[in-house]
């Protein structure tokens, strides 16, 4: 029995792992499939540990076919299972893009309601590794523009062990980006948490200065440099979107009509980016709310160089939000 | 040339594929006519392989196919009404008119679907069979796709994992000849495609899909192979599209004399002479067919279109789905 109240310290790499036992243990048609999630315990080591404890039935291990195993879960998905498909990284599920777009983000539409896809698909996100182009993009707001698919980038501990099961209790294919940079930060969190609301934004700080919008990976950078904004007496608000598609209109026009400044933070390249579809919703929505206009910190137009200063210069920084957080307050 | 049959199961056969041919006939006349749009793949030619194979499975199996489909969702059991009304447009069809010609879709009868990406159902049906395999129900996934999708990566990747995995799938190469207007002998450094499928350790065979007994013997041998524990099975069935690949393909890439000598091994007048069909019984089957087309005509003419109020609906799942 656990005592009501009681926390424990999980990394976000414990708290998806956690997630995944606690889904095969409440119901027996998940399993996951993936490259190397079994024997090697999986790339990033999120499921180490779960082979030995579900067998290689429900752990199963695949070639390295993205196309064929994400098309798996999909069938599966449609026959009755509620397949988890781990993909090492965003950048591989580009193999995989036909499935995903064309399959699983379709069949309902183009069965007329028939064909609905329970199926989770994990990926990690982001850069901050040196690992270079091919394996540190940030391509979540380019599957947000997909209708069909739920979109949701864990940003906490606490996200990280809660998103999973109302996944997979959504009757429609669910991407779950986890940012590679995250997988170590560790957090104390309830020892028997619930669910996560995954319809809804989360404000991670509450100020009324000006608001920060920001998801995932640049979660941290975004409340460090609210921190310094503090420092020099600048209240920022932080909105966690946690869920890019479908995007939560309320939490965010909410707090820009109450601050009138916003500031979108977002690790993908800028054009075409998640950032801009939010900085448009502000303008369509509270245009005549706002006092400046919308300022938006997204990556540079440039591949993820390996340099790491290179690798910095590319990333949103505390620096570089600050800096546009300035600006929106015309302090720069 | 296939062995014996029941006189009463060659006539089921000869109907299958005289349904099949004079939907899609009709079909032609319905595009000129401009009550039909879009993508048209007829499967004129071909009908023995969707009669053969079919007729080999129970109910309880699964069906995968490609944007040529007309045939297999007919008879599987979708009805006429349903499909006519899909390319009709209208929410009395199969897809509620969403789908269209490439899109037929009938859970209640198994039938996952026309894809139109070359490849793309391959691995859908993988799937299909993996779940079977996980849930312990018996039955196999017939999966159909033209021998354009031998070249796709999709295709080798599921190949193998079916293979890998023991899945129960039917692997059903319908070999026209021609990727759209791209000759095997064209795209493929290997053009033998059963040594192809062979070499993923998987029991493969030709088979001549002009000949309807051929087709349903081979697709029975595999499926009792595959119900027997053997894993998946590969089958490439010979077989040539009479029309062109779609509505606006003016042929350029193969030869009057060709198409006549396929048209010359026609599966319809050939099996009828075959089996010693009479005059009567062909009659019959005619005059059935025609009523049946006719009806499903009458009842696309009929349908409504779904409100435009409802454009955005089957994006996501209704309220109460699990």
């Amino acid at each position: 029995m656990i005592a009501p109240g009681s926390t424990v310290k999980l990394t976000y790499r414990e708290a998806m792992r956690e997630a995944m036992r606690e889904a095969m243990q409440r119901d027996e048609r998940v399993f996951l499939m993936g490259e190397d999630v079994g024997r090697y315990g999986g790339c990033f080591a999120v499921s180490l540990g779960l082979l030995e404890e579900f067998g290689p039935e429900r752990i199963r291990d695949t070639p390295l076919s993205e196309s064929a195993f994400v098309g798996a879960g999909i069938g599966a998905a449609l026959a009755g299972m509620r397949p988890i498909v781990e993909i090492m990284t965003v950048n591989f599920s580009l193999l995989a893009l036909d499935q995903i777009m064309n399959n699983a983000a379709t069949l309902l539409h183009m069965s007329g309601g028939q064909c609905n896809v329970p199926l989770v698909i994990r990926m990690t996100t982001g850069a901050g590794r040196q690992v270079a182009a091919q394996h540190s993009h940030s391509l979540e707001g380019w599957y947000a523009h997909i209708p069909g698919l739920r979109i949701l980038t864990p940003a906490t501990v606490e996200d990280a062990r809660g998103m999973l099961w109302p996944a997979l209790d959504d009757p429609d294919p669910v991407l779950i980006f986890e940012h590679g940079g995250l997988y170590n930060t560790s957090a104390e969190i309830s020892e028997s948490p619930g669910a996560v609301d995954i319809d809804r934004a989360a404000v991670r700080r509450v100020g009324r200065d000006l608001t920060l919008l920001t998801y995932g990976g640049m979660l941290p950078v975004t409340l460090a440099a609210a921190d310094e904004l503090a420092a020099a007496g600048v209240e920022a608000e932080v909105v966690d979107l946690r869920t890019l598609r479908p995007l939560d209109d309320e939490t965010i026009v909410e707090s820009v009509r109450r601050t009138h400044r916003a500031v979108v933070i977002d690790e993908g390249w800028r054009s075409g980016s998640i950032a801009a579809e939010i900085s448009t919703r502000i303008m369509e929505y509270a245009f005549y709310d706002l006092d400046a206009p919308v300022e938006r910190v997204c990556t540079a137009e440039v591949p993820i160089p390996y340099a790491k200063h290179l690798e910095e210069a590319a990333l949103p920084s505390a620096a570089t939000v600050v800096a546009a957080a300035q600006r929106t307050l015309g302090r720069a | 040339m296939s062995g014996a049959i029941e006189h009463d199961d060659a006539l089921a056969l000869l109907r299958a594929m005289v349904r099949i041919r004079r939907f899609e006939e009709r079909c032609v006349e319905l595009y000129s006519a401009a009550r039909i749009r879009g993508f048209v793949h007829l499967y004129i030619g071909e009908e023995a392989v969707a009669a053969g194979v079919l007729d080999a499975l129970t109910a309880d199996d699964d069906i995968v196919a490609t944007y040529r489909e007309h045939g297999h969702a007919l008879v599987r059991g979708v009805s006429a009404r349903s499909i006519m009304a899909e390319m009709y447009g209208v929410q009395e069809g199969c897809s509620r008119g969403r789908g269209g010609s490439m899109h037929l879709f009938d859970v209640e009868h198994r039938f996952f679907g026309g894809n139109a990406i070359v490849g793309g159902g391959l691995p859908i049906a993988v799937g299909l069979a993996l779940a079977r395999s996980m849930q312990a129900r018996e039955g196999v996934v017939a999966c159909f796709f033209g021998e354009g999708a031998v070249a796709e990566g999709e295709f080798h990747e599921c190949m193998n994992l079916a293979a890998l995995w023991r899945l129960p799938v039917l692997f059903c190469c319908e070999n026209n000849l021609y990727a759209m207007g791209t000759a095997l002998a064209r795209s493929e450094s290997e053009p033998d495609l059963v040594l192809k499928a062979s070499s993923y350790e998987m029991p493969a065979w030709p088979v001549d899909g002009m000949d309807v007994i051929a087709v349903r013997d081979g697709a029975r041998r595999a499926i009792e192979g595959i119900r027997a524990g053997g894993g998946p099975h590969f089958l490439e069935l010979r077989t040539y599209r009479f029309r062109a690949h779609s509505m606006y393909d003016p042929e350029r890439y193969r030869d009057k004399n060709e198409v006549e000598q396929w048209k010359a091994r026609d599966p319809i007048p050939a099996f009828v002479e075959r089996c010693a069909v009479t005059t009567d019984e062909l009659a019959v089957i005619e005059r059935e067919a025609a009523n049946e087309v006719d009806d499903a005509v009458a009842f696309a003419e009929a349908g409504t279109p779904e409100p435009v109020t409802d454009l955005t609906r089957f994006v996501t799942s209704e309220p109460g789905r699990t």
